[in-house]
């Protein structure tokens, strides 16, 4: 088909428009950076966007290994590239744009103070291997830093180094299996419930453990007493995530530590959801050795479209010993770093990433935590947790909550409303989109059929929760109707109408060529 | 509290719909015992201007390396980033937006991605890139994971002068996901091959700077069934040297720090990786692909999502999930800006900037350049131990370099020294004259 | 049809002989929606039984493919490359996987044959 789309979609059902922009040059094709015109201006002068100096005229010493031909980079200028992307910019949703209802994800606002401090030049400029004596303030901050979260876990160590969640689980199974290595204990099973996060069974099969799944109970929590079956001296820990992916409160937490504890195992706890615990909780209080938090999620650091993200892991003082380098240490009046396997350091596991971890994240996390104080995490915590139970009870006769009674920041839909409709998940979600809200996270627990998790986050007004409502309900109401079509075209006003992922895996173009084919709407 | 929109009003009426009493009931399935009765002990909440003024007091207590003379290297490096990348990145559409799992809202993060694969294949000379990893030292145990998983061979072979760093993570990595590792000096590798090996992993430009033709070991490693891991520590190397994909590497990973990013005291960073379309489905992390939507428009999406661990689970070909987003969309646009002609100008640059420091400071008396052929870092051999050395000149305000044995015990006497395009006349000079002072 | 046997895990094996031929049946490939990749065995390659064979990739889903019976891969089906929907489209015949010498006959008898195999989807019951 060639031309711009039919735009004569019908209006979205709840009167709003799409908080993804609107406009015909939103959903107009932007060329690849390699297919403006003019990109490949030849000769001397050929165009870019950086004006350098001359270089200086030397003898090289490149031994003769000169790159050969032409790299193939476009040349353009200053004025195209800000265009480019700023157009790029104008068809993503964020939430700067708007509610991010994802469960599990946490996506509140990112503070722009954040940006700001982050890019004090004293820390910015910063080489990470400068003489420890003229970076002490950095050194504070990361001190500062983990002072705040051992507090809020409740352990006595922290690991700072992990670049993201999954990092930091990578991080605390190292760290559990150098421990029980240290004893000579080699055991060869983790246990993990069913309705973990991805993440969990692929960090522990990536350190060579078989993945023994638990299943969840009719409450929605983990079966203790299948859990119970499942231990032995072979199991190396169970990996938990409190609250669970069901948004519920794992409240047997002790009695499963008592019972891991016992054959010897550890018990990691997956951070991913402290946002509904923070200064009412301390998960080092729940009977755990290790626990991961994301500062992308509870610690408001932005998700930039896909990271940089952060893991710190809170470790008991059995693991602690275990940590990877470096460590940041007072050293009589000032902060030194353990940067080799000596000393105290001595049973580290040694080095999971270049350097010392995700500093820019370890300032905007200072400052988030610092704005809200400990004094204000329990209201933070509350208003997440007074969110997620006002969609619960504002939506519960429309759509079919998994499980009875309140949840925590989270609360766990199923596809059961969507009956016989022939609507699925994936329909209503794209639906949502013509709303003008990117989706729930669909499909996830996998315990559920057809799950929508929905997180509103505490930073999400009442006034924007009951427009979402609005939305959610006439939706469910349209559902019902029987309107399959409407729901299986959608979404209609998107910068792009549903892609072709199967043609995208079937014959996958990962990157322009120069003698790429132009584009189907040509 | 500025980032909680909820009042006093709104909670109630709240509550009343949801049939609560206070928001402490909202928790009932938190045992009592396990309720904290007071707040933790941790400061108070503050506003902006004392965060402001109590940070900017911790940054001021540190020397910023781009306010001295600095010739710091060793995997991270000081360069000049253009206004416009900062400014671009910092778009909230960009800054707070989500991974794009939602592709019909998210064309802008992910046509930038598709870019940003492309740009890393063509200056690696590589067939496809991924959508980035947590750090060039990461991505290089993800590539030694990556050849065992295609070679099925479970042994890696490293060169002597790969980063300190990276031979740490991938023996880390290696205790834990049961393969081994063995090292061996660069000119030893090819005699060292035996059909254990799965790969290979050298560095180019070396870790002591050495700029080398990996050529030959390519060839020797495909003869003995294994694959050849560049890692590329400097990127902007690139714009100048023979590429790996040129000397026949199959994996290269690289540290993309120097553009687009801030030096950060070391993170966040950016892992390339960058392979041969036949090794495609190996690649661990996100991938970007091209499709079209049901109206036929061209639109991206991610993709070969099967092999991540969202939905492979245990299988996956990795465990990650979040990577570098913003930090590889700070690349893209740099790299955009520059074009051909300003890489390879800012390649050439760094280069001569680093052969003029190299002609000043191989004559200072009692000091060994070590290394013959650099990009725009080396090695002096000095006749002191270097650590002191630095620490010294650095209460004088110059940060000279980063001492070997920071990152190798074995090696007291040796300094690494890093020039660049910011490197200027003065700072050669400064270098130069406090060097010769202390040598004295 | 007499001569193909079913797995627990979806697969069918055809013998011929001490030839067979083996694939993924059709309710499997229904449960995993459009394919997009399959991963081959190669030829000369022993397989196990019960083992791990290869791997079938649809959009939103990857399941390994285990071997029904052990033997070694004398052919592969290279055109599902080029295109694995033939999967899709006729998973017991166009869209065979591989096909093995069979090493020992008695691997096929505890595996389930067509009435057997019929009952056991149906008490599957996906939606």
């Amino acid at each position: 088909m060639s031309g711009p789309a039919d735009k004569s979609w019908s209006k979205a059902v709840s009167g709003f428009t799409p908080a993804a922009g609107g406009g015909r040059e939103v959903h107009d094709e932007e060329p690849l950076l390699f297919e403006a015109e003019g990109a490949y201006y030849d000769g001397a002068s050929a165009r870019s966007g950086v004006d350098l100096p001359a270089p200086p005229k030397i003898a090289d010493r490149l031994g003769g290994l000169r790159r050969q031909g032409k790299i193939g980079l476009p040349g353009l200028s200053e004025p195209q590239i800000v265009r480019h992307y700023t157009r790029l910019s104008q068809k993503n949703y964020s939430i700067d744009t708007g509610i991010y209802p994802l469960g599990s994800c946490t996506m509140k606002y990112n503070p722009r103070l954040n940006e700001k401090v982050a890019r004090l030049p004293g820390f910015a400029s910063l080489h990470p291997l400068q003489p420890l004596a003229t970076v002490q303030g950095a050194l504070a901050l990361m001190d500062r830093l983990a002072i705040w979260l051992k507090t809020i876990a409740g352990m006595p160590a922290l690991a700072l180094s992990p670049a993201a969640g999954a990092h930091g689980e990578i991080c605390g199974m190292m760290c559990i299996r150098a421990a029980l290595e240290a004893h000579g204990d080699k055991r060869s099973r983790v246990l993990v419930p069913e309705s973990a996060h991805g993440t969990n069974p692929a960090t522990a099969a990536t350190l060579g453990y078989q993945v023994d799944p638990i299943p969840a109970n009719a409450r929605g929590r983990v079966d203790l007493a299948a859990l119970k079956a499942k231990l032995g001296a072979d199991v190396a820990a169970i990996m938990l995530t409190n609250p669970n992916t069901c948004g519920l409160f794992e409240d047997e937490s002790l009695a499963i530590a008592e019972a891991v504890h016992g054959v010897g195992a550890f018990f990691y706890l997956d951070g991913a959801n402290l946002n509904a615990l923070l200064g009412r909780v301390q998960p080092g209080k729940l009977g755990i050795d290790c626990m991961h938090m994301n500062l992308h999620k509870t610690f408001s650091t932005p998700h930039g479209g896909g990271g940089p993200g952060s893991g710190p892991v809170a470790l008991a003082a059995s693991l602690a010993p275990y940590a990877p380098l470096p460590w940041v240490v007072h050293h009589e009046q000032s902060f030194a770093l353990i940067e080799e396997r000596a000393g105290d350091a001595a049973q580290s596991l040694g080095r999971i990433k270049a350097f010392h971890g995700q500093m820019g994240m370890f300032i905007r996390a200072l400052a988030f935590l610092m704005a809200h104080g400990g004094d204000g995490l329990a209201r933070l915590s509350g208003d997440a947790v007074l969110n997620a139970n006002y969609l619960l009870a504002s939506l519960k006769d429309v759509l079919t909550p998994s499980f009875a009674g309140s949840a925590m920041h989270e609360v766990l839909f199923d596809d059961r409303f969507l009956g016989e409709t022939g609507v699925t998940t994936l329909d209503f979600a794209k639906a949502l989109i013509d709303e003008g809200y990117h989706p729930m996270t669909m499909y996830f627990p996998l315990i559920v059929h057809g799950a929508l998790l929905v997180e509103p986050t505490e930073n999400e007004s009442k006034e924007s929760l009951d427009r979402f409502i609005v939305a959610m309900r006439e939706l469910a109401a349209r559902a019902k109707q029987h309107d399959t079509e409407f729901f299986q075209a959608a979404p209609h006003r998107a910068p792009r109408r549903r892609l072709d992922e199967v043609a995208a895996a079937r014959k996958p173009v990962l990157r322009w060529r120069p003698d790429a084919k132009p584009t189907a709407a040509e | 509290m500025r980032y909680l929109p909820l009042t006093d009003e709104d909670r109630r009426a709240m509550l009343g719909v949801i049939g609560a009493k206070s928001v402490d009931d909202l928790f009932g399935d938190v045992p009592a015992a396990l309720r904290l009765s007071a707040p933790l002990d941790l400061p108070s909440g503050l506003g902006e201007i004392e965060i402001e003024r109590e940070l900017a007091s911790l940054a001021a207590q540190n020397m910023a390396a781009g306010a001295v003379p600095s010739f710091l290297g060793a995997g991270a490096y000081r360069h000049h980033v253009p206004a416009a990348v900062d400014y671009l990145v910092q778009r909230g559409e960009f800054l707070t937006s989500y991974t794009p799992y939602q592709p019909e809202i998210a064309q802008g993060t992910l046509q930038a991605l598709f870019e940003f694969q492309t740009q890393v294949a063509l200056i690696t000379d590589m067939e496809v890139a991924n959508a980035s990893m947590y750090d060039g030292a990461t991505a290089a145990a993800e590539a030694v994971m990556m050849a065992n998983r295609a070679t099925r061979r479970a042994k890696a072979l490293i060169a002597g002068d790969l980063h300190p760093h990276y031979r740490a993570v991938i023996e880390t990595y290696g205790r834990f996901n049961g393969f081994a590792t063995a090292m061996a000096p660069v000119d030893a590798l090819a005699a060292s091959l035996d059909a254990a090996i799965s790969c290979v992993v050298v560095q180019n430009p070396g870790f002591f700077g050495d700029v080398r033709d990996y050529a030959a070991l390519a060839e020797a490693c495909h003869k003995a069934g294994a694959l050849l891991v560049v890692a590329v520590t400097e990127v902007v190397a690139l714009g100048l040297i023979k590429s790996p994909g040129a000397m026949g590497a199959d994996i290269v990973v690289a540290e993309g720090q120097s553009l687009g990013n801030a030096l950060e005291y070391g993170g966040p960073y950016l892992g390339l990786f960058a392979t041969r379309e036949k090794f495609m489905r190996q690649m661990p992390g996100r991938l970007t692909g091209q499709t079209v939507d049901a109206d036929g428009l061209r639109g991206f999406v991610l993709t070969l999502s099967a092999r991540e661990q969202h939905i492979r689970r245990e299988k996956a070909t990795s465990n990650i999930c979040t990577n570098s987003g913003l930090c590889a969309l700070a690349f893209s646009i740099h790299l955009a800006l520059l074009g051909e002609a300003g890489f390879t100008r800012l390649a050439e640059l760094n280069h001569a900037k680093a052969v003029q420091l190299a002609e000043r400071l191989e004559k200072l008396p009692g000091v060994k350049l070590m290394t013959p052929s650099f990009f725009n870092e080396f090695t002096l051999r000095l006749p002191r131990p270097a650590a002191p050395l630095v620490d010294a000149l650095a209460t004088r305000g110059i940060l000279a370099g980063v001492p070997v044995n920071r990152l190798l015990p074995e090696r007291p006497n040796d300094l690494l020294v890093a020039a660049t395009e910011l490197t200027t006349d003065a700072d050669i000079d400064a270098l130069d004259a406090a060097l010769r002072e202390a040598l004295r | 049809m007499s001569n193909i046997r079913y797995t627990k895990d979806h697969e069918w094996i055809r013998v011929d002989g001490n030839e067979a031929t083996i694939g993924i049946t059709d309710f499997a490939q229904n449960q995993l929606g459009d394919i997009v990749y399959v991963e081959l065995p190669e030829v000369g390659r022993k397989v196990e039984k019960g083992k791990e064979a290869g791997v079938v990739e649809s959009v939103k889903a990857a399941s390994e493919v285990y071997a029904p019976a052990s033997g070694e891969v004398t052919a592969v089906n290279t055109g599902l490359a080029d295109d694995p929907a033939r999967v899709n489209a006729d998973a017991m015949g166009e869209g065979w996987f591989y096909k093995i010498k069979l090493a020992d006959a008695k691997d096929l008898g505890d595996l389930m044959d067509d009435a057997a195999y019929q009952a056991f989807t149906a008490a599957q019951d996906k939606h």
